[in-house]
């Protein structure tokens, strides 16, 4: 089975983000940039059911600027057999639908079996692109997945979905899109052999046109990004335990009116 | 045409609408010019649940009602809705952040060929253009994002807009519009339930304590979980503990956890590390119990207690309870 | 000249240093107060692929380069240097001599085992009387028939009690001093093979040094690395290559050092503004961020003409030595900038200042490196 993981490249969790002179978009120097986490899960998970099945084939799929390569490498690292880059400026202002369209595109030349995704990406945060790749496909999906097996003719993904206050477990047909939530596994470190060997692989561009696809302008576009503002600097409640406490309370239940 | 405001309805699959409602009719209302459509897709609805959504201040309520909607499976909801979309042509589709209508109205979204704004915080209107407010990266700025077409679909952050205050006595028309159901493509195996804890959800409560490393061990949520049943808490905490194994996931907070904005976030033994501020930093106010008066969490905190939290937590136990008992 | 790293060398310090920070740091002060060897992490460092860096892959190894191994090493020792040392020995002072100096046949047995992580290897040359001397080997091994016997007493050996190969150095000839050593590869378990003892230590306590002991132990002796009175040059040219390991353990841990001294410049306040307000901490900071990069520079060059195979012996003496006086004077100055709390175990920096110091010590002290430059620079006419 083949099966398909589309990754986002992402700012490491803990860099400081600026606003660049464009009042819409990031200040990106300086910024080291990671696999978006819960892709990672994706990965792995995909790497574990081709395991299992002791066949197929896990491709790698991401859309973004140049340097998205590296964050393909790192799949390729982890044990992907290839990647694919949807790379082309005409992309440059895509929303999540624009996103999902140009995924949707490789996806339906790929013909993959599954695929999988993350439940959201941690910059942009939509958690959106797979549900609208599913609509795109006209596929079955299942978000916040904990857990997920294949059944053996590769007919069905069994996936156990987290809602509130519990887990969902759906028979999906496959082809189907899946995205990972956190705990579904536990991602491995590439190995050095994965390294070195990720560089045998390939990593193929695509373009737009590539895709017989037409840009088209943004159906959600970002008027500006603002800084959070300021909090209101805070109060260290002096005192021993006692006094601090009753202190706490009085203040959340008087001036917070929190409690 | 296009004026209604749509809010979709999430339930407690017992008929009942969630009380986060309030918070999205409330919202809509402010931004539509008196159309606001409470859509709800169930299984079953029940009197009290159509009542409530009219005392929130839904001017019409459309209920799709089919034991086809239960359990969520997007291919049918979708279907459904957008049928109804398509011929009603709404100015706006609002839906909290919860499990099914995030994944949901993103599909919808898709279908409808229109844009979707996640978790939005705080909306305007900019003449005719809808304006919404969205944190990213990790919360570290907001975005300020508009659709290039209607209808605006939305996801709306709950505990942060205003919910309506029910006026009761206040009525609505129910419709029941006939649409086409899609085949369900999922077959629904089982559903398992978490062990409950008799706390609220953790992205639903008002108030939500966050034990980190600093709790020291599994054994000592108790402490937290004590107060949390005092002041109706649900009880979190930081990667730290999760990693360690005495939180189920769930429970975590923070960028690769649940995103919250309760009125009030209490953190214990947390540092504060910029990827828990991520889950939290919206909460409206921010309390840190650290022995250490360096830890980053009161850089951010409204109030904070430098001291040993195995201390601090039954004293304030206490004091709550009394304030509570008065 | 270019001082980029290529995306593997990249990917695989991005690596080193997520697991060390994962992995290694969350443990690192529990292992050192209890001595106690870190076999989990270890383990997974050898599925990792860093116990056999430079090692070809046909032979268990990652097939990567002298670079990459100083560039792992150093992102290790930042986070603990026990790990750091049980890894730099096991490449450079065991797989690299196994693969360099050994038939096929050797290096299936003894390296792909030890490359792949499954099994160690150490390095025994020090003994009672030969240390910075190491040419005055007692230890003799005697030819009898198909084999070996080894007598001796090997001590300091780093991964002793936990290799399951010890590449021993031993008089096979005596009467030819330093010609007339040679090289052993002894299996654990062989009769007469004994690790009596394992010593408590300043630093780098998690690793382990073992006193190795034979008494009438019977070798194989197709077990022996090259020809009979090689072992010399072996152990030479070895150590040349473990200096490089040892000073990139030396940038790590003075890196590390420094990463925890810049953080608690910016909290800790003395008369009402940050210590790193003041300029004398400043002076500080800066002489040790300057001498680690310099540290840096000589380690990685050093790496850098192995790899293309060009003479390394004197860079690899100067990356030790400028690295390892670096790591004591920064780990030293760290303590400093953190007042009685770096002296306190609770703040780590004092561990760093303990394992500082044993890189001033083995394979060559900083006095041998100075004598081996001197020798380059005078042009053998000491
Ligand atoms: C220069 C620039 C301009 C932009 N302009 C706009 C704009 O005008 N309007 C707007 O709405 N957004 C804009 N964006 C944001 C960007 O388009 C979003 O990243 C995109 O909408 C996806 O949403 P998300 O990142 O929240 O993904 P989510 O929906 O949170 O992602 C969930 C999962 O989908 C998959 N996925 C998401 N993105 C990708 C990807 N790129 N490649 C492969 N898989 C992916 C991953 O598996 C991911 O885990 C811009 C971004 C950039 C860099
Ligand atoms: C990709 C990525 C994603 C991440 N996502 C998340 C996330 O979603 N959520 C998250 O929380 N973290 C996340 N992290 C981890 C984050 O960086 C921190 O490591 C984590 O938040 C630390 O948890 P902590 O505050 O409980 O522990 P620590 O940082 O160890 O802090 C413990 C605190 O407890 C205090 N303390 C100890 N004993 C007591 C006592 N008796 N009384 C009072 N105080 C005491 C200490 O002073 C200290 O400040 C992520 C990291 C990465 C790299
Ligand atoms: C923790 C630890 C791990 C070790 N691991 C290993 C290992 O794995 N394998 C192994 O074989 N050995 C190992 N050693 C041994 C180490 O390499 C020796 O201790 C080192 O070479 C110094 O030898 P020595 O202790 O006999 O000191 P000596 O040679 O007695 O030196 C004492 C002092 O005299 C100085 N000195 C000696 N000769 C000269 C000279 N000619 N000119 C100027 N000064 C001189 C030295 O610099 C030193 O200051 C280890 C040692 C330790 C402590």
């Amino acid at each position: 089975m083949k099966i398909l993981v589309a990754v986002k490249q992402v700012p490491d969790t803990a860099t400081q983000v600026k606003i660049s002179a464009d009042p819409r978009a990031i200040d990106t120097t300086g910024i080291t940039w990671i696999v978006s986490p819960y892709d990672e899960f994706a990965v792995e998970e995909a790497l574990r059911i081709k395991e299992k099945r002791g066949q197929g084939e896990v491709v790698a799929v991401s859309l973004g600027p140049e340097r998205v390569k590296e964050a393909l490498r790192s799949c390729l690292a982890m044990g992907c057999d290839r990647a694919i880059h949807l790379n082309d400026p005409a992309w440059n202002g895509a929303d999540t639908l624009a996103t999902a369209k140009a995924l949707a595109a490789v996806i339906q030349r790929e013909a993959p079996g599954l695929v999988l995704c993350g439940r959201q990406a941690i910059d942009d945060d939509m958690g959106a692109v797979p549900a609208q790749l599913a609509e795109l496909l006209g596929w079955p999906c299942a978000s916040w997945v904990m857990e997920a097996t294949v059944d053996g003719d590769g007919k069905t993904a069994r996936a156990a979905r987290q809602v509130e206050g519990g887990l969902e477990v759906f028979d999906l047909p496959l082809p189907a899109v899946l995205t990972a939530q956190k705990g579904l596994n536990e991602p491995r470190y590439p190995t050095l052999k994965g390294i070195m060997g990720a560089k045998k692989k390939e990593i193929r561009d695509v373009k737009a046109t590539d895709l017989g696809l037409a840009v088209e302008p943004p159906q959600l576009s970002v008027v500006m990004l603002e800084a959070l503002p300021p909090r209101p600097p805070g109060r260290i409640l002096q005192g021993d335990v006692p006094t601090a406490v009753k202190e706490l309370v009085r203040s959340l239940r008087e001036d917070a009116k929190a409690i | 045409m296009a004026n209604a405001f749509w809010c979709i309805v999430e339930d407690d699959r017992q008929g009942t609408p969630k009380k986060v409602m309030a918070e999205v009719i409330g919202e809509a209302a402010r931004l539509s010019r008196g159309q606001t459509e409470a859509v709800w897709l169930t299984d079953k609805a029940s009197a009290a649940g159509l009542k409530q959504l009219a005392e929130w201040g839904a001017t019409k309520i459309r209920l799709l009602e089919s034991a086809a909607f239960a359990p969520y499976r997007s291919e049918v909801w979708v279907g459904a809705a957008a049928e109804l979309a398509v011929k009603e042509a709404p100015r706006a589709i609002f839906a909290p952040v919860t499990s099914r209508a995030r994944e949901f109205v993103a599909r919808l979204a898709a279908r409808l060929g229109v844009g979707l704004a996640a978790d939005c915080v705080a909306f305007a209107m900019d003449g005719e253009r809808l304006v919404a407010t969205r944190p990213v990266y990790a919360g570290k700025l907001l975005a300020k994002t508009t659709w290039a077409k209607t209808p605006s679909v939305a996801t709306l952050r709950p505990n942060v807009f205003r919910p309506a205050e029910a006026q009761p006595g206040r009525t609505a028309p129910v419709e029941r519009p006939s649409v086409t159901l899609p085949a369900a493509q999922m077959k629904f195996v089982e559903r398992r339930e978490e062990v409950a804890t008799g706390l609220p959800e953790l992205t639903e409560a008002e108030i939500v304590l966050s034990g980190g490393r600093g709790m020291k061990g599994p054994e000592n949520y108790v402490i937290l979980e004590d107060m949390a049943h005092v002041i109706g808490a649900a009880v979190g905490a930081s990667r730290a503990a999760v990693d360690a194994g005495w939180r189920p996931h769930r429970f975590q907070i923070g960028q690769t956890g649940r995103t919250i904005s309760p009125k009030l976030y209490m953190g214990f033994g947390v540092s504060g590390a910029i990827q828990h501020l991520a889950g939290m930093r919206t909460s409206k106010v921010i309390v840190a119990v650290n022995k250490d008066p360096e830890a980053p969490i009161f850089k951010i905190a409204d109030y904070g207690i430098v001291g040993d939290l195995f201390e601090v937590v039954p004293e304030l136990t206490k004091e709550f309870k009394k304030l509570l008992e008065k | 000249m270019k001082l980029d790293l290529s995306a593997e060398q990249q990917m695989i310090q991005a690596l080193a240093r997520e697991f060390a920070e994962t992995a290694i740091k969350p443990i690192a002060a529990e292992i050192d107060r209890e001595a106690r060897f870190p076999h989990e992490t270890v383990k997974r460092m050898g599925e990792l692929g860093l116990m056999g860096i430079a090692i070809p892959e046909r032979w268990g190894g990652s097939g990567v380069d002298a670079v990459a191994s100083v560039l792992a090493i150093e992102e290790i020792a930042k986070a603990c240097g026990s790990h750091a040392a049980i890894m730099s020995v096991n490449n450079s002072l065991y797989c690299d001599p196994v693969y360099k100096f050994g038939t096929d046949a050797q290096r299936e047995r003894f390296l792909k085992p030890v490359a792949s992580g499954h099994a160690h290897g150490c390095f025994a040359l020090t003994e009672p009387q030969a240390g910075s001397d190491a040419s005055n080997q007692h230890t003799l091994a005697v030819r009898d028939g198909a084999h070996y016997v080894l007598n001796g007493r090997k001590q300091f050996v780093t991964n002793g009690r936990e290799a399951s190969f010890a590449l021993v150095f031993c008089a096979t000839d005596r009467a030819k001093a330093h010609h007339g050593i040679s090289t052993l590869v002894v299996e654990k378990g062989t009769p007469g093979f004994l690790v009596p003892k394992t010593e408590d230590k300043l630093g780098i306590r998690a690793s382990d040094t073992a006193e190795l002991v034979f008494e009438d132990c019977r070798v194989p002796a197709e077990n022996r690395l090259g020809e009979e009175g090689m072992g010399f040059p072996i152990a030479l040219a070895t150590l040349d290559g473990g200096r490089i390991g040892i000073a990139a353990q030396a940038v790590g841990l003075a890196a590390g050092a420094l990463e925890r001294s810049v953080a608690y410049a910016r909290e800790r306040k003395s008369f009402g503004v940050p210590i790193g307000h003041h300029q004398m901490v400043q002076w500080m900071l800066a002489d040790m961020a300057t001498a680690i990069d310099g540290a840096r520079l000589l380690t990685l060059r050093a790496a850098a003409l192995k790899d293309e195979g060009r003479p390394y012996t004197t860079a690899a003496a100067m990356a030790k030595l400028f690295a390892a006086e670096t790591a004591m004077k920064v780990t030293t100055d760290a303590v400093q900038i953190h007042g009685g709390y770096g002296f306190i175990k609770e703040y780590e920096v004092e561990r760093y200042f303990r394992d500082a110091k044993i890189t001033q010590i083995y394979e060559g002290t900083s006095q041998i490196q100075k004598l081996v430059i001197a020798r380059d620079i005078l042009g053998g006419s000491r």
